[in-house]
């Protein structure tokens, strides 16, 4: 499954796109509040759902190649971190929905 | 210039997780004993207890700054010192407006007493102070050091509300970071990398009398934020050193 179908099927909202989201396809998903954690437990490719919204979120989504990161609960990034995304080439896309609801519905659309 | 002995994170029993015995007399008592020179009163978001320190600590050797042990909207424990009370007052007022108003449960969280200089009772803070307060590290820090305070990310190394846990890696920007109790400089930097290159203090995060440290030494020609912000840098014979513990043992 795309990040696109994903995007539109759970109705998130595309923060920043600095790559076409139906050009990639999440391997699985990690789910962490930690950034250290994150940095040794992050797949390449992952889906990361946090409510975190430092800018640190967009270098440890560099530093191990995640395919997006999921800000849930209507935590919205400041300007510096959309922008720092964008020059970093890191998706990210927000939703109102907190991090058990959106890990499941991932689980729920094959994404594991 | 003199050498300050210097503990800049000393809870109160305004903090739900301090002792009994943290009233001011007792800690101006302790601190002197301890042979400290330099202490800052920083509670959990607040700043309320810090008048009654400084009252207690007067006419003796002891400086006391007033301060506060910050919660960012990232769990982060940040130490927001001050040279005046005007200062953290007016830092109180932006802490206030950020903390969630709930209602601390004594039972559970602890007590949160204001007090005088004598250690008596004044009144119940009644909101619970042990949560995450609205402002981001990075607003928060930009406030403290418009209102001329100083911003230290508390106990880094803690896997619990410490920068490099939560956040990985280190924001630039901190004059300083504070290595908890548990380990030497060293040892923080052999098992942190991201700490080689950054200033340390360290202190004893004191919520007991057994708590206080000392470990932390500065240089100065008097005690205030800019003295201490010339040590950190090293700047005009300013300086900083941190004892090391296993030394001492």
């Amino acid at each position: 499954m795309t990040l696109q179908e994903i995007i539109t099927q759970l109705n998130l909202t595309v923060l920043t796109a600095p790559h076409p989201p139906a050009r990639i396809k999440p391997t699985g998903g990690y789910a962490s509040d930690l950034l250290s954690c994150v940095m040794a437990g992050a797949k390449p490719g992952n889906l990361w759902i946090t409510i975190q919204s430092h800018i640190n979120i967009v270098a440890i989504a560099s530093l191990n190649d995640l395919a997006a990161i999921i800000i849930t609960e209507n935590s919205i990034p400041e300007t510096a971190v959309l922008e720092k995304a964008s020059q970093q080439g890191v998706t990210l896309l927000g939703s109102s929905e907190n991090t058990y609801q959106m890990a499941g519905k991932l689980w729920e659309l094959g994404i594991r | 210039m003199q050498t300050y002995r210097s503990e800049l994170h000393v809870h109160t029993v305004l903090s739900p997780c301090a002792g009994v015995e943290m009233i001011p007399p007792l800690i101006v008592q302790t601190a002197l004993k301890n042979g400290l020179r330099l202490l800052a009163v920083t509670d959990h978001n607040s700043s309320a207890n810090a008048r009654a320190v400084i009252e207690a600590a007067r006419g003796t050797e002891l400086s006391v700054l007033p301060g506060m042990e910050l919660q960012t909207r990232e769990e982060v424990h940040l130490l927001c010192l001050f040279d005046t009370l005007q200062q953290s007052e007016a830092w109180q007022k932006i802490v206030e407006a950020a903390l969630p108003n709930l209602a601390n449960k004594p039972d559970f969280f602890g007590e949160q007493f204001i007090v005088d200089a004598t250690g008596d009772f004044l009144r119940r803070e009644e909101r619970l102070l042990l949560n995450s307060t609205r402002l981001t590290l990075a607003e928060a820090a930009r406030h403290v050091t418009a209102l001329g305070g100083l911003a230290i990310p508390a106990h880094v190394d803690r896997p619990a509300n410490g920068l490099i846990p939560l956040l990985g890696l280190i924001p630039p920007g901190f004059a300083a970071l504070e290595i908890s109790r548990h380990l030497s400089p060293a040892a923080a930097r052999e098992k942190f990398p991201q700490l080689r290159e950054q200033v340390l203090i360290q202190n004893g995060d004191v919520h007991y009398q057994n708590d206080f440290l000392g470990t932390t030494r500065l240089r100065l020609e008097e005690p205030t934020i800019a003295e201490i912000r010339l040590a950190l840098e090293g700047e005009n014979g300013r300086s900083i050193s941190i004892d090391n513990l296993l030394a001492q043992i």
